[in-house]
């Protein structure tokens, strides 16, 4: 760990102030930031801790929820108007990391929560993430959790996250603020993928916070998160599926979906919900369905074996919300 | 005083049961359980000294080569920071369980990706470890490093012969041929290495987290080149150890030297990532397993062949056939080991080295061919139980395998075979159930503790071995307890200090029945000294609640004392005892498994172990000692798995993230079952090893249930959900 200097922002426009400085990056949970900071994988100069900034509120808003950016990922997945209106989003949550992790960490550390990419902790190893021009070391090398959609030759990492695959999926709104304008994206467009530039893993410019994560009005529907993994807690997705889905006579009216484990972002994938709404679930639909999404897949042999889980997984999440018997 | 003993003869007066106190093997809390919970034990890396600087291993980025030069000035400038030791005596590789002496001490040879090679001190922990990823190194390759072991040339390390298996399995009514992989494991222990080291300028005191003492010592001493009566090692609590901590690891070399350097106090700590990539793996293996029966079952030819790795320069080679050799009989045997030099870090002993990983590939071939035969499971290990060793015709000493499948079948509710697997579903998933034999060869060295009994009632027991949270405080303490007429509590056990008498060292499951020996042989002198002063005979003595009874008399053992305490040294030897049979534990291991259908995870429902270890001398923490083996069976078969890069060969996943444990929601309920017995050749307590039984082949009885679940035969373990698809009929 280098040496770094530490500040409080104590208002809002002291730390957007300060982040726009080089060498500066914000403190939030620092269940991320910290760990990578022991192992030299980030080496800020100075640290701003947003800590204090009252940007914790999770409250309504139009017919909407606003969670802030500072509000922890347990105090999201207890509020009973997520476990209410947004159950897929609690879900994703309580899937993710330990209850002790998840004490700490916030809804802005979590979205920006970098990849867990051997490679990239490892800074004796080529990484074009941690070090552009170095080289990927993955592609090559230990790919197990590495990503099948949306690859480039400079990078195959995946976002490890859970909350954003099921935020992705809600179809919700990050919003940003910076010293000088606030914008809102979408979540489906708020990371990348990691093309010619994979140190960029969202579109937040130097200079920009997290204010808030915003949620369109409840949609109701059967709502399910599906994260595979070896083992039972404490890991994260080998393969995720975020799902909202909306069956009335028979037919789906809705069908939500976003994938975690797969790519440089949670995956949203707009044609499964043409293919899918409209239509009397079955599962030569669901299989259709899975080609579609895996139509450019493609695995770097330690992962091949995503190609087929997503496959598995997905099926398993639709028979489950439609009652559909394999 | 002191008594010595060399166990040459079986000790079949099985004293302890007949001492009046009652304490020998009931269920005692752990005299230190307070004190761990509470965060007061403590441990090497919470330790501090007046004056006391921090020290940060550098290791090589390199597989193979050779360091040119370490440049110092780069990081002797930094705040804080008082040297950079890379000393010719610096050790690049952790010494191997009871070698008893230096571990290879290359100068600035490096043969695997991670091995340290220079110390940077400073004032504080950050600034040594901030400078120490600063220091600058130049280093040259030197030629090719094998990094994988089915690439790599092979030594022969071991083999037997017997007949012919080829033929026998040409000839045989059932066959099975599989080759089965488990990849490399890491001990994982939750305390990290860590070392103070203290220099007088003629003692040199260091305390860190060892299993082994007395062989530590002379490593210590061997590799710094001081006599071993310089060197003091304390290690009174060991948080894991798990074989990792067997023989001494670069950071108490390393602490050393710069203590001995700069004349001050030194804490070496290793990250988490350092103890994953320098520390002792488990070998992965490769295994072939041929069963050759008739048609009833009986084994006609049974062969195991392995290959396993280790560095260049190293002997130990994963022991993986060692139960193989009498688990089950069949006249034709070819049991074959090979040894691949690759560079990855030092293989060693890892808990259960062989067994944990040797026994479960044969238990999945037996339910192979339970299942061509038609027949039971349960009921084809019991058919194939040889009567003796089938190579070397030594009888059993004791085995309780046969009753171990049967009452544990019992208490797990075992459904007898042939059935067709996927006969349940609950859901998304296919429930299923499996067996295995556990098997784990016994082993004892020589072992000296000193008992002293106090006028006011108490006792000592001090020696150096260690309790590496297997509960050796609890035993020694019951067993002086039992034979000195004392209550547990009453007796004060000091432990892990080599001023104390040398035990024998937690490895091998051999601490208990090795030291608890030393005590029972102290206490076997005491007792001949009270009765020698009442003037009756040691068997005439009845020691119970601090009183001395005899035929017609009473006295308290204070008044016996006369105000002086009585101290008295046991020695315990090895003998033939253990030569002329065999010895080893046995059990047998049930597992209930749900199978998802669409994923391939599997879970553990709940899983039974029933062992026979011996004598049993503490109930709650022999369970203990089986419920953490079991544990570790379900991280073996599930989990655990060493990932090197195939183009560098470093260490992938380096810490308890990413190295996957079995978190508490993958332990179900655990249900132990210890069947006493009285192993007199084993040890005059008539006692077993414990520590390592309960991984011994539980793995198989998952991998058995994972079949039974969904049909799925996987032959590489962890059988991790893609492994589990792949091997699944459809959905
Ligand atoms: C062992 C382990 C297991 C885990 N398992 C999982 C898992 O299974 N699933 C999962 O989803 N996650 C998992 N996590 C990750 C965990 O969810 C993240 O570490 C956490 O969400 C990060 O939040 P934080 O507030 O602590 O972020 P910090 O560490 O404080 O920050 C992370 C990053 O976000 C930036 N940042 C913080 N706030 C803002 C803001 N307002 N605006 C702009 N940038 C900001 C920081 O500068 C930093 O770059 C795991 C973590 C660990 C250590
Ligand atoms: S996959 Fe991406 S993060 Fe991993 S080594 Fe390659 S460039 Fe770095």
């Amino acid at each position: 760990m280098r040496p770094f200097d530490y500040q409080r922002a104590e208002r809002f426009e002291h730390a957007a102030q300060l982040v726009g400085e080089d060498g500066t990056r914000l403190l939030a949970g620092g269940t991320n930031l910290i760990d990578l900071m022991k192992l030299q994988v980030e080496t800020p100069q100075t640290l701003v801790d947003i800590g204090r900034l009252s940007l914790g509120t999770i409250a309504e808003e139009g017919d909407g929820l606003r969670i802030g950016a500072l509000a922890t990922n347990t105090a999201t997945a207890v509020d009973p108007r997520v476990r209410r209106d947004y159950p897929v989003l609690a879900r994703a949550i309580l899937a993710g990391a330990t209850q002790q992790l998840r004490n700490k960490a916030t809804t802005a550390g979590n979205l920006c929560q970098r990849t867990r990419c051997y490679n990239f902790t490892n800074i004796d190893q080529p990484c074009n993430k941690r070090e552009p021009g170095s080289g990927c070391g993955a592609i090559k090398g230990i790919a197990r959790l590495h990503a099948v959609l949306g690859t480039s030759d400079q990078c195959i990492a995946t976002y490890p996250g859970d909350m954003a695959v099921a935020l992705a999926a809600l179809d919700a709104r990050v919003e940003i603020s910076g010293e000088r304008r606030s914008r809102s994206v979408r979540l489906r467009d708020f990371h990348r993928l990691p093309g010619d530039t994979p140190w960029r893993d969202n579109v937040l410019d130097a200079g920009e916070v997290i204010t808030a994560v915003t949620l369109p009005a409840p949609v109701g529907g059967i709502q399910l998160y599906r994260k595979v993994r070896e083992r039972s807690s404490y890991a994260f997705a080998l393969v995720s599926v975020a799902a909202v889905i909306g069956i009335e006579e028979n037919r789906f009216t809705r069908a939500d979906l976003a994938f975690g484990g797969l790519a440089h972002k949670p995956w949203h994938d707009p044609r499964l919900a043409e293919l899918l709404v409209g239509s009397e679930p079955s599962l030569a639909l669901f299989d259709k369905a899975a080609d579609l999404l895996l139509e450019d897949a493609r695995g770097y042999g330690e992962n091949d074996f995503k190609i087929p889980l997503a496959r598995r997984t997905l099926a398993a999440v639709l028979c489950e919300a439609t009652g559909v018997e394999p | 005083m002191s008594v010595h003993l060399k166990q040459d003869k079986p000790d079949t007066r099985n004293v302890l049961d007949t001492m009046a106190q009652g304490v020998i093997g009931a269920d005692l809390p752990r005299p230190e359980g307070l004190i761990k919970v509470t965060g007061t034990a403590i441990y090497a890396a919470e330790y501090r000294a007046d004056g006391m600087l921090e020290g940060v291993l550098v290791t090589a980025p390199v597989v193979r080569g050779e360091i040119a030069s370490i440049n110092e000035a780069s990081v002797l400038g930094m705040p804080g920071v008082r040297a950079v030791i890379s000393d010719k005596r610096m050790t690049g590789r952790p010494a191997q369980g009871t070698a008893g002496e230096a571990p290879f001490q290359p100068a600035r040879e490096v043969c695997y990706w991670g091995q340290p090679v220079a110390l940077v001190v400073a004032e504080t922990f950050e600034q040594a470890r901030d400078a120490a990823k600063r220091l600058a190194l130049d280093w040259h390759g030197t030629g090719d490093a094998p990094l994988d072991p089915e690439a790599a040339e092979t030594e022969k390390d071991e083999s037997t012969r017997k007949g012919d298996l080829a033929h026998a399995m040409a000839e045989a009514a059932h066959t099975v041929d599989v080759t089965i992989t488990t990849e490399g494991h890491a001990s994982a222990a939750m305390e990290p290495h860590a070392a103070l080291a203290q220099w007088d300028g003629r003692t040199l005191t260091v305390h860190a987290s060892l299993q082994m003492l007395k062989y530590n010592r002379a490593e210590l001493a061997d590799s710094l080149k001081l006599e071993e009566e310089q060197v003091r090692l304390v290690s009174p609590y060991v948080g894991g150890g798990f074989g990792s901590k067997l023989g001494i690891s670069q950071e108490v070399v390393a602490a050393s030297l710069a203590a001995m350097q700069l004349g001050r106090p030194v804490r070496v700590v290793m990250s988490r990532q350092q103890v994953f990539q320098t520390i002792m793996r488990r070998s992965e293996t490769r295994q072939r397993i041929r069963l050759a029966a008739d048609a009833e079952g009986r084994l006609t030819g049974f062969g195991h062949e392995a290959l396993v790795s280790n560095l260049p320069g190293e002997d130990f080679a994963e022991p993986v056939l060692q139960s193989s050799q009498f688990l089950y009989g069949g006249d034709n045997r070819l049991l074959k080991l090979d040894l691949a030099r690759i560079h990855r870090m030092t293989a060693g002993s890892v808990r259960a080295p062989g067994e944990a990983v040797g026994v479960q590939t044969v238990e999945q071939a037996m339910d192979i061919l339970a299942e061509k035969l038609g027949m039971d499971p349960i009921a084809l290990r019991l058919r194939n139980l040889p009567d003796a060793h089938p190579a070397k015709g030594t009888p059993f000493s004791s085995r309780k395998l046969a009753e171990c499948l049967e009452e544990g079948a019992k208490a797990f509710g075992w459904e007898p075979r042939p059935r067709a697997p996927r006969h349940t579903r609950e859901g998304e998933w296919w429930i299923g159930t499996g067996v295995a034999s556990a098997a784990r060869v016994h082993a004892v060295v020589e072992a000296k503790a000193r008992v002293t009994l106090r006028p006011d009632r108490t006792a000592l027991v001090e020696t150096d071995m260690t309790d590496i949270g297997t509960g050796t405080y609890t035993i020694l303490g019951q067993i002086a307890g039992e034979m000195l007429g004392l209550m547990p509590d009453d007796i004060d056990v000091r432990l892990g200090d080599t001023d104390f008498p040398p035990g024998s060292g937690s490895g091998g499951s051999w601490g208990a029945p090795s030291c608890g020996s030393a005590v029972f042989l102290a206490c076997e002198g005491l007792r001949k000294d009270i009765a020698r002063r009442l003037d009756i005979g040691t068997d005439d003595l009845t020691l119970k609640d601090g009183l001395a009874r005899w035929d017609g008399g009473e006295t308290a053992l204070a008044d016996i004392l006369g105000g002086e305490p009585l101290d008295c040294i046991g020695h315990f030897e090895p003998g033939s005892s253990i030569e002329d049979a065999t010895v080893s534990s046995f059990g047998a291991f049930f597992a209930e498994v749900a199978v998802n259908r669409w994923t391939g995870e599997t879970r553990v429902r709940r899983m039974t172990g029933a062992f026979g270890i011996g004598r049993v001398l503490s109930a709650r923490t022999a369970r203990s000692q089986c419920l953490g083996g079991m544990t570790w069976c379900i991280g073996n078969a599930l989990t655990e798995s060493l990932m090197f890069d195939p183009v560098d060969g470093h260490l992938a996943n380096c810490d308890l993230a990413e190295y996957h444990v079995p978190v508490h929601r993958d332990v179900p309920a655990l249900e132990v079952l210890l069947l006493e017995e009285r192993d007199a050749a084993a040890s005059p307590i008539q006692a077993k090893g414990v520590g390592e039984l309960g991984l011994c082949g539980g793995a198989g009885a998952i991998a058995n249930a994972i079949y039974d679940a969904c049909g799925a035969r996987v032959f590489a373990y962890p059988m991790t959900p893609d492994r589990v698809i792949a091997a699944m009929p459809d959905i």
